[in-house]
């Protein structure tokens, strides 16, 4: 095996705030090939997304270590893109100049810069919306724009946080569709945390359960599902089997932290 | 990868499935409306500018009205016309101008160095929690001074010059823009700061494309109020101490019993504060016109 893009050692992380101190996160190592789609599926307060941040270099590990291409990762790395679960665009910039921000940090902008930009954002539908400012696009949409935004960096590593976890559930299926789509034809790594786990079948190669409080790894599960995916392969008895042993997984670990 | 990267070719040319269409303003077809149709657009579209001619025309009948009934002396209450008169008098041997001038400078100098000053500390305290719970309760007992109180200190301390009219108007220009700017910077989008610290923006990147954006739509609200205040704190130095502005000539009007000339300096002053405080508006709406959905693209 190749060495990993990604790879997260026994990282923990505690939150101490006004002599209160929460572990969210105990001892959860992974790793992340190039080309993979990894979900990381947990209820709420798992600390699926303290998970993210550490591993994107936004956070700082109580203990452990994330390595990045090798290197280990301190703070946000230009390699790596980040999509959260609010669209975060800011209400002041057009869906264009949402998606030209990163460049716009790193230099000054050409037109061509411009030109690629209005090209993304065409090829995911959104051609019309481009000089649209957010509070006038859908929920849908808006992702979308983030999502562009994201991907306009190339990025080697795609951080997802819930991307569609607050669209409805028609919108959510399609935005998903296309994403995988579009992670196909580029080869984009992702890890994307999610707390659906159809959602993770449908996308994942390899779903990883945390469960508990503070949350840890309970299961790596391979996702065996031939590409490209459909919603229909979700009704095949494969599919049935793998859902109900993550779910197994989940209950596990809720029952560990009980008891604790 | 490839520059091409960018294309997804996988991705369908949405139709727009997604539900919400953006807001437009419906253009009226120009050529097709009668020009009756268009003033009546416009006054709907700017009520209280289409009825101030009205509005006007009315306070001015009843202050004749008022005066004609109850016969009272100029010096009492002039009349409108003998305000005119006044008015037009001044503006001939240019008093009127030289002294609005000096108002003018008064209150642009305190605006620049007040505004400098709010935006500077306002920017440090927003940013500091530690240093706003040290200064705020200073700056907060500082308000309870009345300037009107402080300012013959001024005029004692720095004469009765340009100076201290600068100082009472930075004063009164202060602190509404000072609150208005740490109110605004720590309302700042927190997950748009993680964004910006996920693009590994620059300290200055952060500022410009963010903060300052972001912080604009609150500032605007403590700087209306501060332009209005400008005004006030001019007035108010010259009131003190002064040997020309608008607020001299109302002194002077008061002791030489020249009615009509403080109805003129009032006047002056009210034009004055309006014509501030639209500018600030206007400035504001073009500003932040991502304020106003259903704008033009492109824009």
């Amino acid at each position: 095996m190749t060495e990993p893009l990604l790879r997260a050692r026994n990282v923990s992380h505690t939150y101490s705030r006004r002599n209160r101190v929460t572990p969210a996160l105990a001892g959860v190592s992974l790793s992340v090939q190039a080309h993979e789609f990894v979900c990381v599926v947990g209820d709420s307060g798992s600390g699926k997304s303290t998970l993210l941040r550490i591993l994107g270099g936004l956070l700082t590990p109580t203990s452990g270590q994330v390595q990045f291409e090798g290197n280990t990762v301190r703070a946000p790395q230009p390699q790596i893109g980040f999509v959260f679960q609010n669209t975060n665009l800011m209400p002041w910039r057009t869906a264009l100049e949402n998606v030209l921000l990163p460049l716009e940090l790193r230099k000054p902008l050409a037109d061509q810069d411009r030109e690629r930009a209005r090209a993304a954002l065409a090829l995911m539908g959104l051609g019309k919306f481009a000089d649209a400012y957010p509070s006038q696009l859908s929920g849908g949409m808006a992702q979308r724009v983030t999502l562009t935004r994201a991907l306009l960096q190339s990025p080697a590593l795609l951080l997802m946080d819930e991307p569609f976890g607050a669209l409805d559930a028609l919108t959510r299926e399609r935005l998903n569709q296309e994403l995988l789509r579009i992670c196909h034809d580029r080869k984009q790594t992702v890890l994307m945390i999610t707390h659906s786990i159809q959602e993770a079948v449908f996308l994942a190669d390899r779903v990883l359960v945390l469960s508990g409080q503070p949350g840890s790894l309970q299961g790596i599960i391979p996702v065996h599902l031939p590409r490209p995916r459909t919603l229909e392969m979700l009704t095949r008895p494969q599919a049935g089997a793998l859902i109900s042993q993550i779910r197994a997984c989940l209950a596990t670990g809720a029952k560990q932290a009980a008891r604790q | 990868m490839k520059d091409s990267s960018i294309l997804f070719p996988g991705a369908p040319a949405d139709d727009g499935t997604d539900p919400a269409p953006p807001q437009t303003i419906e253009q009226p077809a120009a050529q097709t409306r009668r020009k009756a149709g268009r003033v009546r657009d416009w006054i709907a579209r700017h009520p209280a500018l289409a009825a101030f001619p009205f509005v006007l025309s009315a306070a001015l009948l009843l202050w004749e009205a008022l005066v004609r009934w109850q016969d009272y002396p100029v010096f009492i209450l002039p009349r409108p016309r003998n305000v005119l008169h006044k008015a037009l008098a001044m503006a001939v041997d240019g008093s009127l101008l030289r002294h609005a001038q000096a108002t003018v400078i008064e209150i642009g100098a305190g605006l620049l160095i007040g505004l400098t000053l709010a935006f500077l500390l306002g920017y440090w305290l927003g940013r500091s929690r530690t240093l706003d719970r040290i200064l705020s309760p200073y700056l907060v007992a500082s308000q309870t001074i009345p300037v009107v109180a402080i300012a013959p200190l001024l005029v004692i301390w720095f004469g009765s010059g340009l100076l201290s009219k600068v100082l009472v108007t930075t004063i009164m220009v202060f602190f509404p823009t000072l609150v208005s700017t740490v109110v605004g910077i720590r309302n700042v989008d927190p997950d748009l700061r993680e964004l910006m610290r996920s693009l590994r923006a620059s300290r200055r990147q952060l500022f410009l494309k963010l903060e300052l954006p972001g912080a604009l739509p609150v500032i605007f609200s403590g700087l209306k109020l501060s332009v209005i205040l400008a005004v006030v704190g001019a007035i108010v130095g010259e009131f003190v101490g002064a040997d020309q502005g608008l607020g001299f000539l109302i002194n002077l009007g008061r002791g030489v019993l020249d009615t009509p000339m403080i109805f003129v300096a009032v006047l002056m002053i009210v034009l004055l504060a309006q014509a501030m405080y639209w500018s600030v508006t206007l400035l504001e709406s073009y500003l932040l016109r991502w304020k106003q959905l259903g704008l033009k693209d492109g824009d």
